[in-house]
């Protein structure tokens, strides 16, 4: 009796964890099934062709671009640069306290950098809608992991190389570039990875600073509002009309590609990755 | 760190320390070109503490005029106006003025972003540790890499996504399948009963919630479940144990603490969180939802919906105030950030806690 019981439970608890397995796999399936669903009669080259005035996306495609671009040029460099830092040159205690920073920085939430971005930058330093204020209150958000995937990819090349590097007598700098560095870019660009898919996703920082147009984007830093995908999604999906509906799905439907795209990515950098490490001496 | 040949603060991955005079015995101490490299880098590095505290500080310098005009009322509260924006007649509380008839009360709106996130907090826990415990301990090894995929698709989806699709079709699904049956089970419970609307609402944003944390969740405690040691679990399974009585005497307390951090920083993203919110939540104004369907709002949320009407008050109170909201929301997340990772700091088994989205 007591061992049927045992069985019962076991096998309960089992089912209840499968269950929760499908709850977290069931919303995926029907976002992406809804999306596809509320989209479908939009989905063709108009959306490539129009901008947003037309029921197109053309221009928020290439300002969603645009501000991919930026954070490439903006937070990448930094974010890394920070992380050799913190991971090769930082004293223990600065190194605490710097990633103190990062890590508190990380969990403010997005609209307060957006708020600030728009006090600051828009109206104070008279920049209005402007690239240059959505791209800096973007790097604010996705600057802690770079820094932080940098940091964790430089700790974790196996100090045999730093060793074999002291060694021969080779200054900090040609350590870094010739022997810690190549084995560490994989995951380095992964985190550059996951900085691109949280801009490509953002809203709430952006609303302020960059503004909306529906006109295409251009170069200038200045004064010029950017559409973007996010946007057209928050739109559209408030509006009341069906055609409204099917463009939000597809800027919707065009952002997860991104992302998907961006995981794929990221998985084929880590799998170089982890074929690399398998060849280094441990 | 003159010496400290290998990882600077690096906390456990401390490698063979050398001879002190080994660099300098090489000639490899830093040479000027290493000492104008470091410069840049910490130029770099000091970039996010800096931005920490120019964000910190920016926000309660534009949040003091109101905190002196409202008082304790900001945190008391219910009704939260700019006032009459038209007429040029200005009340003055304390030194300071503002439009005739303005109320900066936030209760409804820090109510508002505290039950959704703990709603959510409630819901996400169970069913993302049963979701990694099925994912690591009974799924087939093959089918985990396809199977993890839904996490990171989960984790990567824009919350304007989970907006849409909150309004669109969750929503309105619950209201006509869900809600009715749990109005009418709960009909005795003073939140469950009554109206249940059209999906726009606490329980709708609180579930979208609940999935857009999960991930969050998941990741932390998919790491702390692969650092349980293998010797134990086998152990208990030799003893004759159940799988259950294995997660439940050896897996779980091993990474209990853990997951409490890990939930506590799924709270604080759930707090922060923005325009999912906004969509889905109904957006009410002074006043708190007559039941768990009712529309609500919460400060994120309203920071957005009133930022541009803000601005044409020229007393610049209502910025004010909306700064003030803000540091409120600032200060009970950097609050919750802080709570999770010293609680991780003092288990970590060598897992580093996630950073804001679970990275």
């Amino acid at each position: 009796m007591r061992e049927i019981l045992r069985r019962a439970r076991d096998t309960m608890f089992w089912g209840l964890c499968l269950l929760a397995l499908a709850l977290v796999i069931a919303p995926s399936i029907a976002i992406i099934a809804s999306l596809l669903q509320q989209s479908w009669p939009a989905l063709n080259l108009n959306l490539f062709t129009n901008t947003t005035a037309t029921n197109g996306l053309q221009n928020a495609i290439l300002g969603s671009l645009l501000l991919m671009a930026g954070i490439l040029v903006v937070a990448g460099p930094v974010g890394i640069a920070g992380g050799i830092y913190l991971a090769e040159f930082a004293p223990p205690a600065r190194a605490g306290i710097l990633r103190l920073g990062y890590e508190t920085l990380a969990g403010i939430p997005s609209i307060i950098i957006g708020f600030v971005g728009y006090i600051v930058l828009a109206q104070e330093l008279h920049w209005g809608f402007s690239l240059l204020a959505a791209i800096l209150a973007l790097s604010a958000i996705v600057l802690p992991y770079v820094v932080k995937t940098t940091e964790v990819a430089l700790l974790q090349v196996p100090a045999t190389l730093r060793d074999g590097a002291i060694a021969l007598g080779l200054p900090r700098v040609t350590t870094l570039r010739r022997a810690l560095l190549p084995p560490a870019i994989p995951a380095i660009a992964s985190g550059v990875v996951v900085a691109l898919a949280i801009a490509v996703g953002e809203t709430a920082p952006l609303l302020y600073t960059v503004g909306f147009t529906s006109q295409d984007p251009t170069l200038n830093l200045f004064q010029h509002p950017i559409g973007y995908l996010t946007y057209v999604v928050y739109l559209n999906a408030t509006l009341p009309t069906k055609l409204e509906h099917e463009v939000a799905g597809a800027a919707g439907l065009l952002i997860l590609v991104m992302l998907l795209a961006l995981i794929g990515l990221g998985r084929l950098v880590a799998r170089r990755a982890a074929r690399y490490a398998a060849q280094l001496p441990s | 760190m003159r010496f400290k040949l290998t990882a600077g603060g690096a906390g456990g991955n401390a490698g063979p320390t050398f001879l002190p005079s080994a660099r300098k015995l090489a000639g490899a101490d830093l040479t000027a070109r290493d000492r104008a490299v470091r410069w840049v880098l910490l130029g770099a590095g000091l970039v996010p503490t800096l931005m920490l505290l120019f964000l910190t500080a920016e926000m309660v310098r534009e949040a003091i005029p109101a905190f002196v005009y409202s008082g304790w009322s900001l945190f008391t509260g219910h009704v939260f106006t700019f006032g009459n924006l038209y007429v040029t007649k200005l009340t003055v509380h304390h030194g300071v003025s503002a439009p005739h008839g303005a109320a900066y009360g936030a209760l409804p709106f820090i109510f508002g972003t505290l039950v959704s996130s703990l709603i959510a907090l409630v819901v996400a826990v169970p069913v993302a540790v049963g979701a990694v415990l099925a994912l690591t301990e009974r799924v087939p090894a093959r089918l985990q890499p396809g199977l993890s995929v839904f996490f990171e698709l989960l984790a990567g989806m824009p919350s304007v996504v989970y907006g849409f699709w909150g309004i669109l079709v969750f929503g309105p699904l619950l209201a006509k399948h869900v809600f009715p049956v749990l109005a009418h089970l709960g009909g005795l419970l003073p939140f469950f009963s009554g109206s249940v609307g059209y999906g726009e609402g606490l329980l709708t944003a609180s579930l979208v919630l609940a999935i857009m944390i999960i991930p969050i969740i998941a990741a932390t405690t998919r790491e702390l479940v692969r650092t349980v040691p293998i010797l134990a679990k086998e152990g208990a399974l030799a003893l004759g144990m159940t799988q259950y009585e294995t997660a439940k005497v050896v897996i779980l307390p091993y990474v209990r603490r853990g997951i409490l951090a890990a939930a506590i920083l799924g709270w604080a993203r759930a707090l922060g969180e923005t325009m999912a919110v906004l969509m889905i939540s109904g957006d009410l104004l002074n006043g708190f939802p007559a039941n768990i369907y009712s529309p609500f709002s919460s400060i994120a949320a309203t920071i957005v919906a009133m930022l541009d009407s803000a601005l044409t008050d020229a007393t610049g109170m209502a910025i004010h105030a909306l700064a003030a909201i803000g540091v409120i929301l600032l200060v009970i997340t950097l609050a919750t950030n802080l709570l999770g990772r010293l609680i991780i700091r003092r288990v970590s088994h060598g897992v580093v806690l996630p950073i804001g989205r679970g990275v």
